[in-house]
């Protein structure tokens, strides 16, 4: 990837994040998660995904489901930066005259399907993943997890089943932010090794850095041509972009004050450190 | 016409349909040869054989999928209420040894709060079906509609010619000023013996074969209020959440005042063995049914 590119995904991105931010107020959001999200999510609408405004009901495009669901407000903000939906309906979070809350809904143009119950989504995947091979399909179906998601055994079901049928259109991505809701992954019920645990279930398994755009585009180019399912762990950090609240357990749903969301969108963007002081948190 | 034939036949008139198993092909056994690969048997993946469901009706597809009623009820609940359910997807429920047909199974395989489980999705349809004549002349119409559905399946054979099925609507087979039998499924082959017993003794006994426990046919509850004494729901569920409840909620809806009794399971499992032998033991068979339903009438 040329470095003009990285840049222009890299300012995408950027902008991503200042979509996402002001929604951690007033209500508040799951902004960790989110933000950990942001990187790999932009390099798949925007350079990925046979995906755009024209085609989003269009049978043969690619097809993105976000089982994690929680970090929708990832979503929002590239269907913003894309025009899917108008930024202004941003403001709408959390207002019931409008359909964008905490989780996925399919009254967005873009979400393939809601989301929210843990472990829910491999199989919906693997359900279209099916259908495309029967009718012999060209597209591609992506379903994006949680680590902490992994502790679902409806996960590991499915993948027996994806590896069951062969099905080589479908890849499972792994946002590896190391924390589920209230503490680190490893503190609580381990994962690793989890390419071993994923190559055992018969996956062909590639484990990068999730904010490198580099990696990225070289792991998705070697999805292609596989003959089964596959999985592409992406190690990212939860909070990326904002250090005061990056790989913190307690930073995963975040209801700030209006000043605080201030200091963090000029953190975002300058680079200086926020002051929380007053910061009101909300663990659940 | 068996239930084979007749799934068979559906879905190589349409193309829509995939036939899905959660490994359980008692009653798919010979799908496999004529549907090639819109027969899809997930292994013993109940959840994600209704999460794949969802995902193949989401392309356009209308999958029916099978598994013993225990597991397709609870097991894989959530999948049912959260991916089919909210996105109200026409997944076609094929529910297997349902209430008492568990037989020698034991309470792990007792699915007698399906009826209570399955309709309080919202947009879920729930049937069940007499016989296998009852369930050949009602599965058409069942997985003609764009709903998800549940049907409790029952391939016994028919003691009576039934009349041709109107969706929603139930099928009136006596009427009767004494009391009136309300039923469902497997329940109706004992309730018709019972009707006759009662009838020899020469009471007036009404028998409905419900058909649709959602929708209910409501009407016909309300035209028959005024033409008999009582009614009794008979059925192999728990009394919470079945017929009789959704019974009670239609009377009282529309306060509607008559003498109502029940009988099903009160809060507890039935005891396993062979199918005969659990009928008379939990007081299901004809002739303990005559005992009942006289005490309720002289009350």
């Amino acid at each position: 990837m040329n470095e003009e590119k990285i840049i222009k995904l890299q300012q995408f991105a950027k902008r991503v994040r200042n979509h996402i931010v002001p929604m951690a107020s007033d209500g508040g959001c799951f902004l960790g998660a989110s933000l950990s999200a942001v990187d790999l999510l932009t390099y798949l609408y925007v350079d990925h995904l046979n995906l755009h405004k024209g085609n989003l009901k269009d049978e043969n495009r690619d097809y993105l489901f976000l089982s994690k669901g929680h970090d929708v407000p990832a979503l929002y903000g590239i269907f913003a930066e894309l025009g899917w939906i108008e930024a202004d309906r941003l403001k709408n979070h959390l207002s019931t005259e409008d359909h964008i809350y905490w989780h996925p809904n399919r009254n967005i143009p873009g979400v393939e399907f809601h989301s929210g119950s843990l472990g829910q989504l491999p199989s919906v995947s693997i359900g279209v993943a099916m259908d495309i091979i029967i009718r012999g399909g060209e597209n591609r179906v992506y379903c994006v997890m949680g680590d902490g998601e992994l502790n679902e055994g409806s996960c590991w079901e499915a993948l027996l089943v994806a590896n069951a049928y062969k099905l080589d259109n479908l890849t499972f991505i792994i946002d590896r932010n190391n924390f589920q809701a209230n503490m680190a992954t490893e503190d609580l019920i381990p994962l690793e090794s989890l390419v071993e645990k994923f190559e055992s279930f018969g996956m062909m398994t590639q484990r990068i850095d999730g904010h490198d755009f580099n990696a990225l585009e070289k792991a998705f180019s070697n999805i292609k041509g596989q003959t089964g399912a596959q999985v592409i762990i992406c190690d990212t950090v939860r909070g990326k972009g904002l250090p005061s609240i990056e790989a913190r357990a307690d930073r995963w749903f975040c209801n700030f004050s209006q000043p605080e969301i201030q200091e963090l969108l000029v953190e975002l963007n300058e680079g200086f450190g926020a002051n929380l002081v007053a910061e009101t948190l909300v663990v659940r | 016409m068996t239930y084979e034939k007749l799934l068979e036949k559906t879905a190589l008139e349409d193309d829509r349909f995939i036939v899905m198993t959660a490994e359980n092909r008692a009653l798919v056994r010979n799908l496999p040869a004529s549907l090639g690969n819109r027969f899809i048997d997930t292994g013993i993946t109940e959840q994600t054989m209704l999460g794949a469901a969802a995902g193949l009706a989401l392309r356009g597809r209308k999958p029916v999928v099978h598994a013993l009623s225990a597991f397709l009820t609870m097991r894989a609940f959530e999948f049912t209420r959260t991916s089919v359910g909210i996105a109200n997807l026409p997944v076609k429920l094929s529910s297997f040894i349902p209430g008492v047909l568990s037989d020698g199974n034991g309470p792990t395989h007792q699915a007698i709060e399906d009826i209570s489980i399955m309709r309080g999705i919202p947009g879920m349809e729930v049937f069940a079906p007499a016989d296998e004549e009852d369930l050949i002349e009602m599965l058409p119409q069942i997985w003609a509609t764009e709903s998800p559905s549940y049907v409790r399946i029952n391939t016994r054979p028919a003691l009576l010619k039934h009349k041709p099925y109107v969706f929603g609507k139930a099928e009136q087979i006596f009427e009767g000023k004494d009391c009136t039998i309300l039923t469902y499924g497997f329940m109706l082959e004992e309730s018709i013996k019972a009707h006759q017993l009662l009838s020899d003794l020469g009471f007036q006994v009404g028998l409905v074969n419900i058909r649709n426990l959602k929708p209910f046919d409501g009407d016909l509850i309300s035209k028959l209020a005024s033409q008999t004494s009582c009614f009794i729901t008979i059925e192999d569920h728990f009394l919470t959440g079945g017929l009789f409840s959704i019974l009670a909620e239609y009377l009282v809806k529309n306060q509607i005042l008559i003498p109502t009794h029940s009988i099903a399971f009160e809060d507890r499992w039935f005891k396993p063995g062979r199918l005969a032998e659990v009928l008379v033991h939990e007081g299901l068979d004809a002739k303990s049914l005559v005992e009942k339903i006289q005490n309720f009438i002289q009350k």
